[in-house]
């Protein structure tokens, strides 16, 4: 049940993303162009010097020196907004981990575009997952619309006292970044509601007193010292635990926000489709999953009980879900937009696989690596997927774990 | 015995520092101790303004320069610097 | 360009120390002498931000810290993009009444590997903002922490771990970046170049960075015993030497326009003064392998390259 007023507006994914941020009252916001993101920025700048946001809008020379501001201002106490992809994701990864260790709660959006060589500029999921270890809330999304919606939910997320860790909301390029979508938005006062003002944790200070950690010259604190081997440990630990709280919050958030825009993806850690009978499934993450939900559509249309399993939330991994949600599943194909180079199959693969190694009933499991610098994923690509999966499910064996599909030979 | 350290559930989020480095002290750490001898000293405060610990103060109320042996590290910067001859460097 | 700061030195003496004393730095420590009096010439409340090197592990030795004041540290080649967002975020919060502060200083402290080389992009990117911070480069002439390894403010022909004195290559062989000049080519408000020896003068130029409106930066010589190789006891006096034979002038551009500062105008005035270049080589253990017969020719070199750029100077400071 929707309470708040909302409106349809002609948004293309980084437009939606764009337009979420103006709402939530970020303080500051640092950020370098790289396509496909550059909409974001562009479209910020503008609200900037239109007077539109009340946002200090400082164009960097670097996406290190970005992510770095966005670090130094959280530290002062502002909230603070970025987006990048790639490349320029890449070149942050220094500064990914320093802004986790310093739980400061900076949201960025990630167009999900290809690493070079060579340099490509469309969809792929390698900029993003290679960053999964960095101790970031990793979140999925599948359309415009839910990217609006998460880059709100985010704010609340990274700035929760319980978990205070930075949060990266992916898109995929151009599918999501740059396609128009008819995306309803909320009115900026429920939005304004819903995000609140920042609130600072506080800690012990050298002066034996409990301060707001921020910078602030009333009540001094020093953040980013050199943790040697008897105590760095600890702060990892202390890291994981916040991971770990995310869990529950994620999901608690999720369903504050159904009930201010009656929308809801699952239950905001994964968005199964079609999954509670089904006797094949499908397992991927982003725009892909538009895609699979018509081929899944046609699939049962046809009597196949096929379905659909969205991972929404990487990181914390939904562990707990996706074996429940799993359970009476025989035959998985795990769709991966990326690779790990030598590996047995793409990261996907690899971590819902090793979960199901503590399952009840071991379902039979195999890989697709698809999409990879853009290529596309049609339908008939994930019929054949599918199909497969179906063979698989009768006769029980697996001939190839692990495939590359929609690749020239 | 060393005190036990603290653990991940005990210590502040994200590094905060929590002790100050007055309670570590680098007087430890030094061979030659700053002798001062206040009656040669004309209070430049050169001595103070060149110590690289902070360790030689100025007090205010007494007028008088005090070192603080606390934290010297006997480097002999102020030894060298002083142009009264106030300051001897001694093996300690 | 005058400060409106007069004081005595027990005014300075009087004033408390915003870092504090236990902090781990080598006895003798060059840089940890100009922190102390950089700091002393606070005017009000600060923000203080520092790039990975020397200063920054041995202030913060988790759970310990020197800092009296806020302090951050992120990364090795960003402190002026710290700097950046600190100062835009003190900007934004002051506007929507979140801080009750007038005004705050930033401060940002690098070494020379921070500043002339992994952290120019940051610096130079936040030059040309305009941030309104005061970067401060604390200059040992190696990565000291890691080791004395050769940095772009290494000098020419000095030994480091990476540019050892060699039977084939003496030394390094690339000459000190001119980065206070680069900074002045910004076109920033306020550089200068600044010595520990000469403490009122770095002290008044500190006050002057902050005071300034927009990015200043402070080139302060910090000399270092052990990378230098010379006792301990003798840090100020080989920041001293290093002004009187004019290796490290001392001068302030103003909105671009340079002039001398007194310790070097008094040299400028009455070349009688001016040290030979032999007297600061011999000194430090770091230039030792020059004074042997196949070498010493490059006394002469270095004397000449010293005696050029000091000409340029007093032209650039209209007073030849």
């Amino acid at each position: 049940m929707t309470s708040t007023k909302q409106e349809i507006r002609a948004l293309n994914g980084d437009e939606a993303v764009a337009y979420a941020a103006k709402q939530c009252d970020v303080d500051v916001v640092a950020a370098y162009p790289i396509t496909p993101q550059t909409i974001i920025v562009e479209r910020f700048s503008e609200y900037v010097h239109n007077g539109e946001v009340d946002t200090e809008f400082i164009c960097v020379e670097s996406e290190h020196s970005a992510l770095t501001a966005c670090l130094a201002a959280a530290a002062t106490g502002a909230r603070t907004f970025t987006a990048s992809a790639s490349a320029g994701l890449a070149l942050m990864h220094e500064i990914l981990y320093v802004t986790s260790g310093c739980r400061a709660p900076v949201v960025m959006a990630i167009a999900n575009r290809a690493l070079s060589a060579p340099i490509n500029i469309h969809c792929d999921h390698a900029d993003s997952m290679v960053e999964r270890d960095a101790s970031w809330i990793q979140i999925y999304v599948e359309n415009s619309q839910e990217a609006y919606d998460s880059i709100i939910q985010a704010f609340k997320i990274a700035e929760h006292p319980d978990v205070l860790l930075p949060t990266m909301v992916m898109l995929d390029a151009f599918y999501l970044s740059h396609t128009l979508e008819s995306v309803n938005v909320l009115a900026d006062e429920a939005v304004r509601r819903f995000v609140g003002t920042r609130k600072i944790p506080l800690v012990t200070n050298h002066e034996g007193r409990l301060v707001p950690f921020k910078l602030d010259p009333e009540n001094p604190i020093t953040i980013g010292p050199l943790a040697l081997h008897d105590y760095y440990f600890e702060h990892k630990r202390q890291q994981e635990a916040a991971m770990q709280s995310a869990l529950q919050k994620i999901k608690e958030i999720h369903n504050e926000y159904e009930e201010i825009s009656g929308r809801k993806y699952g239950n905001g850690l994964i968005d199964p489709y079609r999954l509670e009978d089904a006797e094949i499934a499908s397992i991927c993450i982003g725009s892909t999953a538009g895609t699979t939900k018509v081929v899944v559509d046609q699939l049962r249309a046809k009597g196949v009980k096929a379905g659909l399993l969205r991972l929404r939330t990487y990181r914390p991994f939904p562990s707990q879900d996706i074996i429940q949600a799993l359970e009476n599943v025989e035959a998985i194909a795990v769709m991966d937009r990326s690779h790990s180079f030598g590996a047995k199959g793409g990261p996907i693969f690899h971590e819902v696989r090793h979960l199901l190694y503590d399952a009840q009933t071991r379902p039979q499991i195999v890989d697709y690596v698809y999409g990879l610098g853009g290529r596309d994923m049609s339908p008939t690509l994930i019929h054949e997927i599918y199909r497969d999966l179906e063979r698989i499910a009768t006769t029980k064996q697996i001939k190839t774990p692990v495939q590359f599909i929609g690749v020239r030979d | 015995m060393t005190p036990k350290k603290k653990g991940w559930k005990e210590i502040p989020i994200g590094g905060a520092c929590w002790t100050p480095t007055t309670e570590y002290f680098t007087g430890d750490w030094r061979t030659y101790k700053p002798i001062f001898d206040p009656e040669k000293c004309n209070k430049c405060l050169l001595c103070h303004l060149y110590c690289p610990d902070a360790a030689i103060e100025w007090n205010a109320s007494t007028e008088e320069i005090e070192f603080n042996y606390k934290y010297c590290k006997g480097c002999g910067i102020c030894a060298n610097e002083c142009r009264q001859g106030a300051i001897r460097m001694v093996l300690e | 360009m005058d400060s409106t700061w007069k004081f005595t030195t027990k005014d300075i003496a009087e004033k408390a120390d915003l870092l504090m004393p236990g902090h781990r730095a080598c006895a003798g420590c060059g840089p940890a002498v100009a922190y102390r009096q950089i700091l002393k010439a606070a005017r009000g409340p600060i923000i203080a931000t520092n790039a990975t090197g020397c200063m920054e592990v041995v202030t913060t030795i988790y759970p310990y810290t020197s800092w009296k004041i806020p302090y951050i540290h992120t990364a090795f080649e960003n402190v002026a993009a710290n700097a950046a967002g600190i100062e835009t975020a003190l900007k934004v919060l002051k506007r929507k009444n979140r801080i009750k502060h007038d005004s705050i200083d930033v401060i940002a402290f690098a070494g020379d590997g921070g500043t002339y080389d992994i952290g120019i992009q940051a610096l130079s990117g936040a030059a040309e903002r305009g941030h309104n911070f005061l970067y401060v480069l604390y200059d040992n002439e190696a990565y000291m922490n890691t080791g004395i390894q050769r940095s772009g403010g290494t000098p020419y022909c000095a030994w480091t771990t990476t540019s050892p004195a060699g039977r084939v290559i003496p030394g390094k062989p690339e000459f000190k970046k001119p980065i206070s000049d680069i900074m002045v080519a910004h076109s920033i408000p306020y550089v200068a170049t600044g010595s520990l020896a000469y403490w009122r003068d770095l002290m008044i130029k500190a006050r002057k960075g902050l005071e300034v409106e927009g990015p200043a930066f402070l080139h302060a010589l910090a000399p270092c015993p052990r990378g230098w190789r010379y006792d301990t006891s003798k840090t100020v006096e080989m920041a001293r030497l290093a002004v009187e034979t004019c290796v490290f002038p001392l001068w302030e551009a103003v909105d671009s326009e340079y002039s001398l500062s007194a310790p070097s105008k008094v040299i400028a005035l009455k070349p009688e003064r001016k040290k030979p270049v032999k007297e600061y080589l011999k000194s430090q253990g770091r230039f030792r392998h020059l004074f042997t017969p196949e070498n010493e020719h490059i006394t002469d070199e270095i004397q000449e390259v010293v005696d050029k750029h000091w000409k340029l100077l007093l032209k650039k400071c209209g007073m030849s």
